[in-house]
C-alpha cells in the first residue's frame, strides 16, 4: 500500500493536516469543532462503497466522465519536439474541472445533513459549478463574489442566477476572489449549524486541501489509465496550470510515485514576475491565510498583497499547500507564463486544434510551447486543458483590441 | 503569566477589556485613544493588529483595518506605540489581537521577542487554535507572554480543556458563533456557557462580540469576570477620527460604571 511507504509523495498530509510544514488548520474557533466533524465525516464517506458509488455514477452520467484524452497532432507537428497530448477536462458539464470536486463536496454536505450551500468564486467558474450541483439536488446556494469580478464575469453571474443561486457582491478590499473568500468565511462562522462552505480549490483549513485533491484526482487516474491503454507507456511531462492548484493537483497526484513522470506547474506571471502577478511559489513566501500555511504574497509585515493574472481563476495570492509542499521536495516544478504569452498559446490552440481553452490552462499551453520543442519527438506530454474558453472570450477580445 | 493580567482580574469587580485597532485611524492618533481608554476607566487593553484578510472580523472593524493600513500602519508602529503606552502606563495590561501571518512573519521568536520588548501582556491570535499551538505559543510562554484563546458557543465540554491547555490570563469568550460587531448574545445563554466553561476553566473569562452599551455590560459583568467591548469603541474612531479621544473617553467611562458596579454572583 502506497500510505504506509515512507518514500511515497501520496502519503500526505499527516493526521493533522500537515504537507510537511504546510498546511494545517488555522481558523477561528467558532469553525474549529465543524472543521474536526468534517474531517472525521470525510474518514467515513471514503471508506463507504456506496460514496464512492454515487459519486462515481453522478461522474459518469451527469458530469460526462471519463473525460477523453486526446493527442494533439497539428500542435505537436507546429511546435516540432514531444508529443502534445490533452487531458480534456474542458468537455466537461459546466466547462471546466471544477464541477468534480463540487459533486464531491455536496455529496457530503448532504451525508452531513446541511441544507444550506455557500462558496467564494473568482471567475465564476467554481460559482457556476456550485450553483449547478445546488440544483441537482435542490439546496438553496449562496456565491460570494468580489464586487469588481460581478462586473467583469457579467455571464456566469447570469448563469449563477439562472441556477438559483444568490450571488452576493463583496466590496470589501479590492473586491476579488481573495476578498469574497473572506466573506464566505464570516458566513459560514456565523451560519455553522446549517451552512457547508463547497470550497473550490485544493487550500483552505485541513481537510479541504485532502479532499478536493481526492476529488479531483479522477483527472489522474482516468489519464494514467488512458494513456497506458492508448500508448502502453506512462508520459514523459506533466504540465497544468495553478491558480490554487485543483486541477494541477488532480492530474498530478496519481502520477507522484511513477519516477519517470515529470511534472510541471504554472502559475500566472501576469505582467511579469517583477510586476503585478499571481506568482505565489515564484514570488510569495510561506505565511497563513485562508486556513492554511503556504506560499504566499505578502510585504514584509505579512500584509497579503493583491494578485494580478489576466485571468480571474489565476488571480489568488496563495496557493494550495500540497503544491508548497511539492516544490520543497522537488517532486515537481513550477514555472509561470506572462498574461502576453497565455493569450498567445490560446490562439495558437484555437488556430490548430479547433479547441478554444479557457484562459487559465492556456498558461499550461503557453509552456507547453516552450518546452515541447526541447524534448525529442518520441517523448510524451501531457498538459490539463482544465476549461472551456467561452467565459473568456470577451475578455480575450479586449486584450485584443476587438470590439464584439 | 503577567502580573498585570492577574492584577486585573483581582480587583473586586469585573474587568472592563477595551479593543481599538492600532494605527486608526493613525499611527500618530493611537496613544491618545488609548490613554482615553485607561482614563475612562478600562483594566485591560486590546490593540488590534490591523491586518488585509480580517476573516473572523465584522464591517466596523473591518474598515478599521482599512484605514489603519491605509494610513501606512507597520508592524514596527504597533510596537512602538505598545512600548509608548508601556512607559506611560506601567500597571495597565496591555494585549495585541490579530491574525497569525503578521504575527509570525518573522518567525515566533522575533514576535515573542518583540512583544516582550514593547511590555505587552498577552497575545490574542484569532486563526491559531490550539491545534496550530506550536506555530507561537511555545515562543510566547518562554517570555512569559499570555497566550490568550478563544472559546465560542460551539467549543463543547469535550474541547475545552484543549482550549484552556497553554492558556493564560484570561478566556475570551465569545459569545456568539459569527463575527465581531454583529448580534448580541442573550444573557441566560450567556450565563449558561459561564456556568459551563467555569466548571473548567481556572482562569478568568471575559465575554465579548456584539457588547456595545452599559445597559448590556452591566448584566454580563454580573456573571463574567470581565466584558470586552470593540466595535462600539471602534464605530466612534470611524465617526471621530483624529478627536475620537473625548468620546472615546465617555463611552469608556459609562462601560466602566455599569461593569464595576455589577454585583458578581460568581467567584
Amino acid at each position: 500500500m502506497t500510505a504506509q511507504n515512507p518514500n511515497s509523495y501520496r502519503n500526505q498530509p499527516d493526521d493533522r493536516g500537515h504537507f510537511g510544514q504546510f498546511g494545517g488548520r488555522y481558523v477561528a474557533e467558532t469553525l474549529m469543532p465543524l472543521i474536526l466533524d468534517l474531517e472525521q465525516e470525510y474518514r467515513r464517506a471514503k471508506a463507504d462503497p456506496a460514496f464512492q458509488a454515487e459519486f462515481d455514477d453522478l461522474l459518469e452520467h451527469y458530469v460526462g466522465r471519463p473525460s477523453p484524452l486526446y493527442f494533439a497532432p497539428r500542435l505537436t507537428e507546429e511546435l516540432g519536439g514531444a508529443q502534445v497530448w490533452f487531458k480534456r477536462d474542458e468537455l466537461n458539464h459546466t466547462g471546466a474541472h471544477k464541477i468534480n470536486n463540487c459533486i464531491g463536496q455536496i455529496l457530503l454536505a448532504i451525508r452531513m445533513g446541511k441544507t444550506r450551500i455557500i462558496a467564494e468564486t473568482g471567475a465564476g467558474q467554481h460559482g457556476v459549478a456550485t450553483a449547478t450541483v445546488c440544483a441537482r439536488f435542490g439546496l438553496p446556494c449562496v456565491i460570494f463574489m468580489g464586487a469588481t469580478d460581478v462586473a467583469r464575469q457579467a455571464p456566469n453571474v447570469f448563469r449563477m442566477k439562472l441556477l438559483g443561486a444568490e450571488v452576493v457582491p463583496v466590496t470589501a478590499g479590492a473586491a476579488t476572489l481573495k476578498d469574497a473568500m473572506n466573506e464566505a468565511l464570516r458566513d459560514w462562522v456565523a451560519n455553522v449549524h446549517d451552512t457547508f462552505y463547497i470550497i473550490g480549490t485544493a487550500a483552505g483549513p485541513h481537510p479541504y486541501p485532502e479532499l478536493v485533491r481526492d476529488f479531483q484526482s479522477v483527472i489522474g487516474k482516468e489519464a494514467r489509465a488512458q494513456m497506458l491503454s492508448r500508448t502502453g507507456r506512462l508520459p514523459d511531462l506533466l504540465v497544468a496550470a495553478i491558480g490554487g492548484g485543483s486541477n494541477a493537483i488532480g492530474l498530478f497526484h496519481p502520477f507522484l510515485d511513477d519516477p519517470s513522470v515529470k511534472m510541471l506547474g504554472v502559475e500566472a506571471a501576469g505582467h511579469g514576475l517583477d510586476k503585478e502577478h499571481a506568482a505565489s511559489l515564484a514570488g510569495g513566501r510561506p505565511g497563513i491565510l485562508h486556513g492554511n500555511k503556504t506560499y504566499l504574497l505578502q510585504d514584509e509585515d505579512g500584509q497579503i498583497l493583491e494578485g494580478h493574472s489576466i485571468s480571474a481563476g489565476l488571480d489568488y495570492p496563495g496557493i494550495g499547500p500540497e503544491h508548497a509542499w511539492l516544490k520543497e521536495s522537488g517532486r515537481v516544478e513550477y514555472t509561470s507564463v506572462t498574461d502576453t504569452e497565455a493569450l498567445d498559446a490560446f490562439q495558437l490552440l484555437c488556430r490548430t486544434e479547433g479547441i478554444i481553452p479557457a484562459l487559465e490552462p492556456s498558461h499550461a499551453i503557453a509552456a507547453v510551447k516552450k518546452i515541447a520543442p526541447t524534448m525529442p519527438k518520441d517523448a510524451i506530454l501531457l498538459a490539463n486543458l482544465c476549461g472551456r474558453g467561452d467565459k473568456d472570450i470577451f475578455a480575450v477580445a479586449e486584450h485584443l483590441g476587438v470590439s464584439l | 503569566m503577567s502580573a498585570r493580567l492577574s492584577a486585573a482580574f483581582a480587583k473586586g469587580h469585573a474587568a472592563l477589556v477595551c479593543f481599538v485597532t492600532a494605527g486608526d485611524p493613525t499611527p500618530d492618533a493611537t496613544s491618545a485613544i488609548l490613554d482615553a481608554l485607561v482614563e475612562g476607566g478600562a483594566d485591560v487593553i486590546e490593540l488590534g493588529m490591523p491586518f488585509t484578510d480580517p476573516m473572523a472580523d465584522g464591517p466596523a472593524i473591518q474598515l478599521a483595518n482599512l484605514r489603519s493600513l491605509g494610513a501606512g500602519t507597520r508592524t514596527a508602529d504597533i510596537l512602538r506605540i505598545a512600548k509608548d503606552f508601556r512607559a506611560r502606563h506601567p500597571d495597565t495590561p496591555l494585549v495585541l489581537m490579530g491574525y497569525a501571518n503578521p504575527m509570525t512573519t518573522r518567525g515566533p521568536e522575533w514576535f515573542a521577542d518583540a512583544c516582550a520588548d514593547a511590555g505587552i501582556d498577552g497575545v490574542i491570535c484569532v486563526d491559531i487554535p490550539p491545534e496550530e499551538d506550536a506555530e507561537l505559543g511555545p515562543w510566547l510562554r518562554a517570555k512569559g507572554i499570555s497566550p490568550i484563546r478563544l472559546a465560542t458557543p460551539t467549543t463543547d465540554a469535550a474541547r475545552l480543556p484543549a482550549v484552556l491547555d497553554g492558556s493564560s490570563g484570561f478566556l475570551y469568550y465569545v459569545s456568539v458563533a459569527g463575527i465581531t460587531g454583529k448580534q448580541s448574545a442573550a444573557l441566560d445563554s450567556i450565563e449558561q456557557a459561564m456556568t459551563r466553561i467555569k466548571a473548567t476553566a481556572t482562569i478568568p473569562v471575559a465575554v465579548g462580540f456584539g457588547v456595545r452599551t452599559p445597559e448590556q455590560a452591566g448584566p454580563i459583568a454580573r456573571v463574567a469576570d470581565g466584558v470586552v467591548v470593540g466595535s462600539a469603541l471602534v464605530d466612534l474612531v470611524a465617526e471621530h477620527g483624529v478627536n475620537a479621544a473625548e468620546p472615546v473617553r465617555k463611552l469608556v467611562s459609562a462601560l466602566a460604571e455599569a461593569v464595576h458596579s455589577a454585583r458578581k454572583e460568581v467567584a
